[in-house]
């Protein structure tokens, strides 16, 4: 925590990075990665490093390991660790280092291990590779040590779970034997790059608890790159913000959080979503709300069968199981889950995008569950959806022009209306109206989200369906967004059924929440009424994981 | 598009196949400027040695036909058949691969059965038997090549709808109201372009070489000379006149290649994941 005991100021700082400059390829969109960033690591802290994606802190991170791209080289500066300078060494000394006196942890649990080799064999292999308590019984040793390992990281029955392959582990188990495997040697130094970000929030709390408590009892120093200002409320000791390759604040965690001094650092902990509602939240006061729903879905089902063979016992999976719910015209609905709640699939079954198996689904009183593809086209405008990943929701191939009129051309407009209405609407979402003949990857991710709330809108939709549809942006873009996406609704009334896996942000925008889990719904109500008196079991769990719990940034920064 | 001509022509292989096939391609437009007798025709001593006389710069066949004529005729239904046949077979290919790929189900499970039962023949074999009864003719063999060489195409092309089906721009297609066939052939097809035309620049040299093994089995088109009859109709005069065969098998060999390595220059530059970061 931030009032913790801070490293004794004893001993010189255990790394210290002085001027690194490392260079981008020409025609990048700025010349240099990071440029002329300096700063120091202490035994026994932990330093996070903040920033949006592109600010360079991952690459900081790699050139300390040597891990950096053959484009990208490290123009000036040094990297100083034990008296040498880390750029200076030789391939070999660095893989004599690397694991052994500095571990690291990445984002992506489900791709950082090998999938064809048994986790216990993975964390040995570490060992092994270091020639680690050579002598007799080397490998009874580190067989031991390996146990001792899976025990540390809190792994449920390490005698069975050696010999599990990675794909039986759910992904925080494997983010688990990822920390075991970087300390297997007891490093000095563990950089963690985002190691909870591709996490469930409860899982997540979790993960940030064992590092934290690992750091303390071996007294490590550990770099810890986050873009998210609740996980540095929660750990950091000190805070290094960086904005496109510049250092520009740091402090101890407590200082940058309660004060900081530069703007970049004063909009990004402005934009972590703060999860008080929305009728006292900056964007207040909603659209009149009608008595009449345009939604009503009742006892909606949908189970996967999967492993269906002629000897193989069949798993079903009830992705969603008796949901019911309504949406009214001008509300915002939320749905909030973790991953496996069912919470996609029920977005994926309101569009018919996937078959249902039992329940209805009335839209302005009409039950379209049983409606054929072709008879359900010609209502498909009505409801519309803006998807999670800006970067594969549109086509490469057409331009943004051609994306925002395919949809009224298809319902039957003429192409010279729909283009004079495209125009319009990328004017409501905030671009340039020269964006109307260029590709999608002139485009950067919040503005491809916004092409994305421009076509769903094209359609004038009685219901938006937005699924994830921020969670794939920096924060600070997500913030811009979600004003965005509730400023249109209010203007336009449409009823919106938000999916979110973030607490925070659903409370932030949603009239109404239901919380989802394993298929049900086991909580629902106004987010005031959730996050002050969670009922249910789940649902107190899931409040009580959101990092940064402690910290309220000052409510209201100008 | 220019950055894909920089990568192309990047790649000194491609740009070599290139120059390769553009002989050929001018020399079978032109051939009957250059050659004003028809192939066939003898006209001069039989079984001339190459650049013994300088009428005939590769010699003469055993009849006195001219060699060198035979090879510029010849390399027009070479291309003619490799490009047509190459056509007809992606087109068939690409509408059965599209249409199982997207819709999936018991269409996809019939149509890939019936692709199944077409690559379980051996290609020659079914082309020549489709040659036979169809009587040879140029139209014969452009057809039994397509037939035989259409399901790689089609295996390809499902592939690749398979996988594009599930990207948002197709989820998001579907949400707007477009029609399926719209959807397959403005969205899916589109991006699924690039495999295709590198592996239709490879089949270009699959067809030349079946044509030109038709063509050696006897099953060519009586009216026109091709590089297959040629090392066909000197078979029996191996010893005495290795030249004769040499000559087409050259230019059949050249040709191949060429196609080869321009397919292969075409799928480096094709592929994003090959280029360096910083260029996009």
């Amino acid at each position: 925590m931030m009032d913790a005991v801070l490293s004794p100021v004893t001993d010189a700082p255990l790394l210290s990075i002085q001027n690194l400059t490392v260079a981008l390829p020409t025609g990048g969109d700025r010349p240099y990665a990071v440029k002329d960033i300096s700063f120091e690591l202490n035994p026994n802290e932990i330093l996070c490093i903040v920033g949006e994606s592109g600010s360079g802190k991952s690459i900081s991170a790699n050139a300390i390991m040597g891990l950096l791209p053959a484009y990208l080289k490290p123009q000036a500066g040094r990297i100083q660790f034990r008296n040498q300078d880390l750029l200076q060494q030789s391939e070999h000394m660095l893989l004599g280092l690397r694991g052994k006196d500095i571990g690291m942890i990445f984002q992506e649990p489900m791709s950082a291990l090998n999938p064809v080799m048994k986790v216990g064999d993975q964390i040995a292999e570490v060992m092994q590779v270091h020639n680690a308590f050579a002598g007799p019984q080397q490998t009874a040793r580190i067989h031991a040590r390996m146990m001792q390992l899976l025990e540390l990281v809190g792994l449920p029955d390490p005698q069975s779970l050696q010999h599990a392959y990675p794909f039986r582990l759910s992904g925080g188990q494997r983010q688990r034997v990822m920390i075991a495997m970087a300390l297997a040697l007891e490093p000095a130094i563990l950089i963690a790059d985002e190691p909870t970000t591709a996490l469930d929030v409860t899982t997540q709390a979790q993960i940030l608890k064992l590092i934290k408590d690992i750091q303390r009892s071996m007294h490590m120093a550990v770099m810890f790159i986050t873009h998210d200002f609740g996980v540095v409320a929660d750990i950091a000791d000190r805070v290094l913000v960086m904005e496109k390759g510049l250092i520009v604040e740091t402090g101890l965690a407590s200082a940058v959080l309660n004060a900081p001094s530069h703007p970049y650092t004063k909009r990004l902990i402005a934009a972590v979503p703060h999860g008080t509602s929305r009728a006292d939240s900056d964007f207040s006061q909603k659209g009149s709300t009608e008595d009449r729903p345009v939604l009503e879905v009742k006892g909606l089902k949908k189970t996967y069968i999967t492993a269906r063979g002629m000897f193989v016992k069949k798993r079903v999976v009830h992705a969603v199981n008796e949901v019911s719910f309504t949406v009214k015209r001008g509300q915002t609905l939320g749905i909030v889950g973790e991953s496996g709640s069912g919470k996609s699939t029920i977005g994926r079954c309101l569009l018919k995008l996937t078959e249902i198996d039992g329940g209805q689904m009335l839209f302005q009183g009409q039950d379209i569950a049983p409606l054929s593809a072709a008879q359900f086209r010609p209502m498909r405008q009505k409801i519309q959806m803006i998807f999670q990943d800006p970067f594969a929701s549109l086509n490469p191939r057409h331009t943004v022009g051609r994306i925002l009129t395919d949809g009224p051309v298809a319902n039957g407009a003429a192409y010279q209306d729909a283009a004079v209405r495209a125009r319009e609407l990328l004017k409501l979402v905030e671009l340039e109206e020269s964006a109307f003949d260029r590709y999608p990857n002139a485009f950067s991710g919040g503005q491809r989200q916004r092409i994305g709330i421009a076509r769903a809108l094209a359609l004038n939709p009685e219901l938006l369906v937005a699924d994830e549809s921020v969670s794939a942006l920096d924060v600070s873009v997500q913030a811009q967004v979600l004003r965005l996406l509730q400023d249109i609704q209010r203007r336009l009334n449409v009823a919106m059924i938000f999916i979110t896996h973030d607490l925070r942000v659903a409370a932030q925008i949603c009239d109404e929440l239901v919380v989802m889990h394993q298929g049900c719904i086991v909580e629902s109500g106004t987010p005031a009424a959730v996050f002050d008196h969670p009922q249910h079991l789940y649902t107190q769990t899931l409040i009580k994981a959101i990092p940064g719990q402690d910290w309220k940034p000052m409510a209201k920064r100008a | 598009m220019k950055l894909f001509l920089k990568h192309f022509a990047m790649n000194r292989g491609a740009l070599l196949g290139s120059a390769i096939l553009l002989i050929v391609i001018l020399t079978g437009i032109f051939c009957s400027f250059l050659f004003e007798e028809s192939p066939w025709m003898m006209v001069g001593q039989p079984l001339l040695l190459p650049f013994q006389e300088s009428e005939f710069p590769l010699g003469t066949d055993m009849l006195g036909r001219d060699i060198a004529a035979g090879l510029a005729y010849g390399a027009r239904v070479s291309l003619m058949v490799g490009v047509i046949s190459t056509l007809v077979a992606v087109f068939v290919g690409v509408m059965i691969g599209a249409a199982a790929g997207y819709y999936g189900g018991w269409i996809d499970d019939a149509m890939m059965r019936f692709t199944e039962f077409f690559q379980t023949i051996p290609q020659l074999a079914m082309a020549v038997v489709l040659v036979a009864i169809l009587s040879p003719s140029i139209y014969s063999i452009v057809g039994a090549i397509a037939i035989v060489s259409w399901p790689p195409v089609a295996r390809l092309v499902r592939g690749e709808f398979l996988s594009l089906k599930q990207r948002e721009f197709v989820q998001a297609a579907v949400v707007i109201g477009q029609r399926p066939s719209k959807i397959i052939f403005s969205q899916i097809l589109p991006n699924a372009i690039s495999p295709i035309i590198v592996t239709a620049s490879l089949m270009i040299a699959t067809a030349i070489l079946t044509e030109s093994a038709l063509a050696f089995l006897g099953l060519g088109d009586r009216n026109m000379m091709s590089w297959g009859f040629m090392i066909g109709a000197s078979r029996t005069m191996l010893r005495e006149a290795p030249w004769m065969s040499v000559m087409p098998g050259v230019a059949i060999l050249l040709t191949v290649l060429a196609i080869n390595l321009i397919g292969e220059g075409l799928n480096d530059a094709m592929n994003p994941q090959l280029r360096k970061r910083g260029e996009s």
